[in-house]
């Protein structure tokens, strides 16, 4: 026995894991995919491109796109000397960005004509309130930005005191 | 040095942020943990409400087989039960959007790591998250879109939504039990204060300078998820309330003033219900039971013994009003008209309406007997309007906005089972 162990270098022993982490996986694959056969009932293809292409837009181009634009706000206020801005553009950009995302269908218009003939509202406010809540969070950005040097200063003056 | 930076994310050293690591990832897992526990409980409290296993017209997904096994009689108290499980479930599932896309980017490195498998359960595990990332993207962007009433996905919201979910529980359970208990210690030592992260593979082997502390990136994640409450949590109350939900659907502005003025689900033009079938020359309620068909007008109907009940309505899409005071006939009346005098049944409701998934619903007994349910006539003071279900609408407590059908043109006591 020993010999054959040492014969086996560890990464090539053909390995199975732990016992109890398959049978709750195998567990877990009945369920889903008791489920998965009535989900995919209908339209098998359309299903199995959103429920795949959801995951590989999301780790392939979502995430890439956000995490580049990151990079290149990093960068361009590295090049300007004005790193420590960086909160004050990312914070704001991603809450914006966030409630496009979520509510892009309002926003861009697309649901326009049933909004209005389901529910008897108008959907031409979305793309305003939005661009005015964006325009909000870089405004307050801003100011907070600028109140840096009085709040610093502020503290600066207390500081002897607390300590 | 630029010689030695690795180009392939499968290599740690591609991934340069220096908040990637076991506790960012702990604490964002620990908070879906419950949060998703929740929207799956109140999501399958929705179906029950819908009595799918009353009658097939309430049931969109009947072939559901054993995940039905938990289904109840849906209560008619307290009159706001589905105003509030419905409302929890997809403004929660709101605010959990940056958690969840934060929890995402946080474990993507995961996503390349080679080899594919260290061991036949670790194949199994990686199989099992596309599942995982895959169920909870599908439900959250369906869920997101059919509140839009954005129809692009590739079928019926109901189905997909419904069966999807119960992919990604089942994936979602598996995670986390293989991983809460790690996460719980992780965030129990950070409490502590203890300093030495444990590495998990998720840590960068060289990071670059951090731009935000760990606490400041979760202090954004929760200000972004607070952003999405503030805009969208007001469209469960009326007036000044509903104005502050400014981007979402049925926020913000009321569709009219007045007693009529409150939200619509589906409008008379929509639902194609047409002024010439609701006069009062035309319109007749037809009503069946144990003792033969009555056919009764509007004057009819005023004749008989007219209750009032405040209720709200509350919609699947998580949208809801405050209670509106309604004026008409007990169920359990026109039950009596019928021969059931005293032992309401269930009842198939008919409306009017073309179009809608829910152009027939059936009401349970117990909520036939409600003396809070009504077949309504007057809301707030005066006549509905054809938006509101003009000539007469159901108005039930607890009841889940579709399942108040509207332009009631038919209603058979008893026999659905």
């Amino acid at each position: 026995m020993s010999l054959v162990r040492r014969v086996w270098p560890p990464s090539r022993r053909p390995s199975i894991g732990s016992p109890l982490q398959i049978l709750l996986l195998c567990c877990s694959f009945a369920l889903a995919g008791y489920a998965g056969v009535r989900l995919f009932a209908g339209d098998r293809f359309g299903v199995a491109l959103w429920f795949v292409g959801a995951a590989l837009l999301h780790d392939l181009v979502l995430l890439p796109l956000y995490a580049a634009a990151d990079r290149a706000v990093l960068r361009g206020l590295g090049a300007v000397r004005h790193r420590a801005w960086v909160p004050y553009v990312r914070v704001p950009a991603f809450f914006s960005g966030l409630l496009l995302l979520v509510w892009f269908p309002l926003i861009g218009g697309r649901v326009d004509a049933r909004y209005r003939s389901v529910a008897a509202l108008s959907a031409d406010g979305f793309l305003a309130r939005w661009l005015l809540i964006t325009a909000v969070l870089f405004g307050g950005s801003a100011l907070l930005l600028a109140g840096r040097p009085l709040l610093r200063n502020a503290t600066k003056r207390r500081s002897p005191d607390v300590h | 040095m630029r010689d030695l930076a690795p180009r392939l994310p499968s290599s740690p050293g591609f991934w340069r942020s220096p908040l990637r690591g076991p506790w960012f990832t702990s604490v964002l897992g620990l908070v879906l943990l419950v949060g998703i526990t929740v929207l799956f409980v109140t999501g399958l409290l929705s179906y029950a409400a819908y009595n799918p296993d009353l009658s097939p017209v309430n049931d969109k997904t009947p072939d559901k087989g054993v995940l039905g096994f938990y289904l109840f009689a849906w209560p008619t108290g307290p009159p706001w039960l589905y105003r509030l499980t419905q409302g929890v479930h997809v403004t929660l599932g709101l605010v959990l959007i940056p958690v969840l896309l934060a929890k995402l980017w946080s474990v993507v490195p995961r996503l390349f790591t080679l080899p594919p498998a260290r061991s036949l359960a670790h194949a199994l595990e990686r199989i099992s998250l596309l599942l995982l990332v895959g169920g909870a993207l599908f439900e959250f962007v369906t869920g997101v879109l059919n509140i839009q009433l954005d129809y692009v996905f590739p079928g019926s919201f109901y189905p997909l939504h419904f069966y999807g979910a119960w992919v990604f529980f089942a994936a979602f359970v598996a995670h986390a039990v293989l991983k809460a208990p790690a996460a719980l210690r992780n965030v129990r030592r950070m409490r502590a204060g203890d300093v030495r992260e444990p590495d998990d593979g998720l840590r960068s082997p060289r990071p670059d300078a951090p731009t935000v502390s760990r606490r400041g990136a979760l202090w954004t994640v929760g200000g972004a998820s607070l952003l999405l409450f503030a805009t969208s949590a007001g469209r469960s109350f009326d007036g000044a309330a509903r104005a502050t939900a400014l981007l979402a659907p049925h926020g913000g502005a009321e569709p009219g003033s007045g007693p009529n003025g409150f939200q619509v689900n589906k409008t008379a033009a929509y639902a194609g219900v047409h002024a010439a079938e609701t006069r009062e020359d035309a319109w007749r309620l037809v009503v069946v039971g144990r003792t033969g068909t009555v056919r009764l007008s509007r004057a009819d109907l005023l004749r008989l013994p007219l209750h009032g009940a405040a209720l709200p309505i509350a919609c699947v899409e998580g949208w809801s009003t405050s209670d509106q005071r309604w004026r008409g006939v007990r169920l359990r009346d026109l039950a009596a008209l019928v021969g059931f005098d005293g032992d309401p049944p269930d009842v198939l409701v008919e409306s009017l309406q073309r179009r809608g998934a829910f152009r027939r619903g059936a009401l349970r007994a117990n909520q036939v007997a409600d003396p809070r349910s009504l077949l309504a006539l007057y809301v707030n003071g005066e006549t509905l309007s054809p938006d509101h279900g003009y000539p007469a609408r159901i108005i039930v407590p607890a009841a889940p906005g579709v399942l108040n059908t509207k332009w009631v043109a038919r209603m058979t006591f008893g026999g659905l089972g």
